[in-house]
């Protein structure tokens, strides 16, 4: 029987895989999509929520809209930072942007 | 094993899978691409969740926007994968293999609990509220223009400042 628990541990094994990936990985592009692995796995979360509890209703569903939003806006400004970045040290390797490092 | 559970599986390799996939390929338009195939696996989840307006707007606007805009940027910065540059050696798997493991033990906890509370059962009073309001879209409306229209009218604005701040950050310098 399906159960919430299992959209949770699903959400919970889509967000370790972001973390995983945003840890270990040199590519700043492929950084970037971990990210929104995890702003997936949260998503699924909210849904899960909307789909088996009485209380939050709706909200379960349209705060997901707005999260989509924010990453969608989130993606574009990145991209366009990583282009900016690339033109001024012709590297996408995160261990190659430390200039600010003390 | 009903169809609901067949069907969640099914989905659920998918998008665990190729969101394995996306994190370790060397080829970062293969991850994008493996990213393309999760955003589906998503959307399948939503629609198993009665959430069929939010399915629909995650591949509108994730498989058929985002990733463009990654697909694009790849192309224009990605020189390892096209071989113009040599790779460097990678760096530790520590730190991602700590994060694993913690975020594991978080799930072994949440089974273990689940198995001692009573597991939830198919509760359809959400659902059922959702279909008494006219349906998923309906319902996602009404919340959408009426009780949070402010955030939205927010959620508008910062999408324009996003724009202007993407197109100010990637100009060509002249």
């Amino acid at each position: 029987m399906l159960t919430m628990n299992h959209f949770l541990a699903l959400s919970l094994v889509l967000f370790g895989i972001g973390v995983a990936g945003v840890l270990s990985r040199r590519n700043v592009i492929i950084v970037l999509m971990g990210i929104e692995l995890m702003l997936n796995a949260a998503n699924i979360n909210f849904v899960a929520f909307a789909r088996f509890l009485p209380q939050p209703g709706v909200i379960g569903q349209i705060f997901p809209v707005f999260v989509i939003t924010v990453a969608a806006g989130e993606v574009a400004v990145g991209l366009a930072i990583i282009i900016s970045l690339y033109r001024n040290r012709e590297t996408i390797n995160v261990d190659e942007y430390d200039i600010l490092k003390g | 094993m009903t169809a609901g559970l067949i069907v969640f599986y099914a989905l659920a390799t998918l998008t665990v899978g190729s969101a394995a996939l996306v994190v370790t390929r060397r080829n970062a338009v293969h991850s994008a691409f493996f990213l393309v195939i999760m955003f589906m696996g998503v959307a399948g989840l939503y629609v198993l969740l009665e959430a069929e307006f939010l399915a629909a707007v995650q591949v509108l606007v994730y498989a058929g926007g985002i990733m463009v805009l990654f697909l694009f940027v790849i192309m224009l910065v990605d020189l390892e994968e096209r071989g113009k540059i040599p790779r460097r050696a990678a760096r530790s798997r520590v730190p991602a293999v700590a994060g694993a493991l913690v975020l594991s033990g978080l799930l072994v906890a949440l089974l273990l609990g689940s198995f001692v509370a009573a597991p939830y059962a198919i509760h359809t009073t959400g659902s059922d509220a959702l279909r008494a309001d006219g349906g998923n879209l309906e319902a996602v409306a009404v919340g959408l223009f009426r009780d949070y229209v402010l955030p939205f009218e927010l959620a508008s604005v910062l999408l324009l400042v996003a724009m202007v701040g993407a197109v100010v950050l990637a100009r060509p310098r002249l």
